[in-house]
């Protein structure tokens, strides 16, 4: 890091001391909220985290890597099973599941990925649309019933809270789901920032250029759709043990349209974006809904076109240029040139 | 036999359906290259059109022909408000857009109409046709077959013969020289958008008799019109057709003949047909491999 950065100050802090001081206050507020939020409240919060994990995947794909995805609900639905299958079925605890969820999504991901490859954009995106169509028939069907529960779906019962903590369950269940969250979020972080990561985003950008380079394209691809289907199950083997219950029905085509929702809300290509949208699935839809039980997904809509047009960085966009404004305005020349060289936005480094 | 030849009938006449959807998704996919999503929903919210107008006591062929008309002006707006300004965008923020105006239409219809099923009237006689002597088949499903073809010959006729018809091909085809010898090119996909949407309210309202109407009617039909697009070539509307026919054929004789498919599994038929096509023939059947230059 250059000297000229590190002596440029925003009110007495440098630019790397602001990042970590708002993480911080992050931090401290995921952990306060629980414990003076109501049962119900902490169950919608610890929603908005299996949806930002499950955005996370998506943007892995679409934002990072440039695939179509409008059916990752179906991967989802696909972890979501995998836990409710273990726990009910085998009495497997809750916390071994979940790795077995991740791992079935991961291959279940690369295998279709696999053909996926030669589907270039819209063909992969009618490809994931129909698989989204069809896996809640696919749920659904008779022969798999034994295990699937058929339409009636399969109710779980909740975790208790280990070692006698003093936590009720949708406490505990919120810790557990913070810090898979915080593990899976510092996992892709650590990954985009590597050299696999930049070989994902090249073959976005450029996927000509990306395999001129030797970037194994095919391969990288496939295993992008692995990791991203990955991430979409574990969200889904956490949403099954919080909300309890899997149907069919709760996998529809909607479910992988909201993720896409709140992945164009929360930003295209940024981490931090994925807890913005999950944010923005769990808590705006509440408030849509007293006016029509339509409105929500009216709202969806809207906010999808709206945000294509006069947003298209979406919330993690916008933060970003009103800390940019900040800096032009307030900050020295050096700091606003820091953010940007230390921002997620760049993964360009001299290594 | 029986049993053949009513379920290739049946075929055929959901055939046509997806067939209809299949060439409302190539016109717009010829004229932009894009797949546009929202077809079937749009399709879905014109026969709620439809279905208000013959509640209101006005006769079946009339509110026909009033919805197609609300239709294509609908689909002109769409393309003139909504469509337009992202022209040029990356294509991933077209497919937003897109599915966005899928959910637009579909939460808009529950709103207006509510989620509860309704029967929507089918304009055929009730008593079945006998075919062959021992084998009847209902009459909508020959009613929709014919409806279909008659679709598929205007169209035709209005693209081969008339001069409108021709220069919306050039226009598809290759808008900057279209746009030199004068044609409006922005006015003509205006127009292919307008004409789109009726055919898919052609389809919308052939397919409600019977599969009942509500807002998530068209889900299923919307894969299958892909899947027959699809199979026919995406860049071949007589393709697409024959296409949409296939499917509709393939999936009622899959349905009826394999015996762990039967109707549970009709949608996974659908998909499969696409992943196979894209993988094994992305042109589909009767369509032009193209090269790209990059």
């Amino acid at each position: 890091m250059p000297s000229a950065v590190s002596s440029a100050t925003l009110w007495g802090l440098r630019a790397p001391s602001w990042k970590k001081l708002s993480m911080a206050t992050v931090g401290v507020v995921a952990v306060v909220v629980p414990l003076v939020s109501s049962d119900y409240r902490t169950f919608q919060f610890t929603l908005a985290l299996v949806y930002a994990i499950a955005i996370l995947g998506l943007n892995i794909l679409t934002g990072y890597n440039g695939q179509f995805s409008l059916g990752h609900g179906a991967f989802y639905a696909v972890g979501a099973y995998t836990v409710a299958i273990m726990m009910a079925r085998w009495s497997v605890p809750y916390y071994l599941t979940l790795p077995v969820a991740g791992l079935v999504c991961l291959v279940i991901g690369f295998l279709f990925g696999l053909p996926a490859l030669r589907l270039e954009g819209l063909y992969l995106a009618v490809a994931t649309l129909g698989l989204a169509i069809a896996v809640p028939q696919i749920l659904k069907y008779g022969r798999l019933e034994r295990w699937t529960g058929g339409v009636q779906g399969i109710v779980i019962l909740k975790p208790e809270s280990p070692f006698g903590l003093p936590l009720s369950q949708d406490q505990w269940l919120y810790f557990f789901t913070l810090a898979v969250t915080v593990a899976v979020f510092i996992a892709v972080r650590n990954l985009l920032r590597s050299r696999s990561g930049r070989a994902i985003v090249a073959i976005r950008d450029h996927h000509v250029a990306a395999q001129a380079m030797g970037i194994n394209t095919a391969l990288v691809k496939s295993l992008t759709f692995a990791v991203s289907a990955c991430c979409t199950g574990i969200a889904g083997a956490l949403g099954a043990t919080v909300v309890q219950f899997v149907a069919p029905d709760s996998f529809n085509i909607f479910l992988s349209i909201s993720f896409l929702v709140g992945m164009v809300v929360g930003g295209l290509a940024s981490i931090s974006g994925a807890v913005y949208g999950g944010l923005f699935l769990q808590f705006v839809p509440n408030v849509a809904e007293q006016i029509s039980k339509a409105a929500p997904w009216a709202v969806y809509g809207l906010f999808l076109i709206g945000f294509m047009y006069f947003m298209p960085g979406g919330i993690s966009g916008a933060l970003g240029r009103v800390w940019e404004g900040i800096n032009r305005r307030w900050g020295s020349k050096d700091l606003h040139r820091a953010s940007i060289a230390t921002g997620p936005s760049t993964r360009v480094r001299d290594e | 036999m029986d049993l053949l030849i009513q379920q290739l009938v049946a075929g055929l006449a959901t055939g046509g359906i997806y067939a209809s959807l299949a060439l409302s998704l190539v016109m717009i996919y010829q004229a932009t290259g894009l797949i546009n999503f929202a077809q079937g929903e749009m399709a879905m919210f014109s026969t709620y059109i439809a279905w208000t107008l013959v509640n209101a006591g006005m006769p079946y062929w009339p509110a026909f022909f009033l919805t197609v008309g609300c239709s294509f002006v609908g689909g002109i707006l769409i393309e003139r408000l909504v469509i337009r300004p992202v022209e040029n965008a990356p294509m991933l923020s077209i497919v937003i857009v897109f599915i966005g105006l899928l959910v637009v239409f579909n939460s808009v219809a529950g709103w207006i109409w509510t989620h509860t099923i309704k029967p929507f009237p089918s304009p055929f006689p009730d008593q079945p046709l006998e075919l062959i002597a021992g084998t009847a088949v209902p009459m909508h499903a020959v009613g929709v077959v014919v409806v279909t073809l008659a679709v598929m010959a205007l169209l035709y006729f209005f693209f081969r013969f008339t001069p409108l018809g021709l220069a919306m091909r050039a226009a598809a085809q290759n808008p900057v020289s279209s746009r030199l010898v004068g044609i409006r090119v922005g006015r003509m996909l205006a127009l292919g958008w307008g004409l789109a949407a009726s055919v898919g309210a052609v389809a919308g309202m052939m397919v409600a008799p019977i599969v009942f109407l509500d807002p998530g009617m068209m889900s299923g039909i919307l894969l299958y019109g892909f899947a027959g697009a699809l199979l026919g070539g995406i860049g071949n509307p007589g393709g697409a057709v024959l296409g949409g026919f296939m499917v509709g054929v393939m999936e009622n004789l899959v349905g009826t003949y394999v015996p762990f498919v039967g109707n549970e599994l009709k949608l996974t038929v659908a998909l499969v047909i696409i992943v196979l096509v894209v993988l094994v023939r992305p042109a589909g059947l009767f369509g032009k491999v193209s090269v790209t230059r990059v």
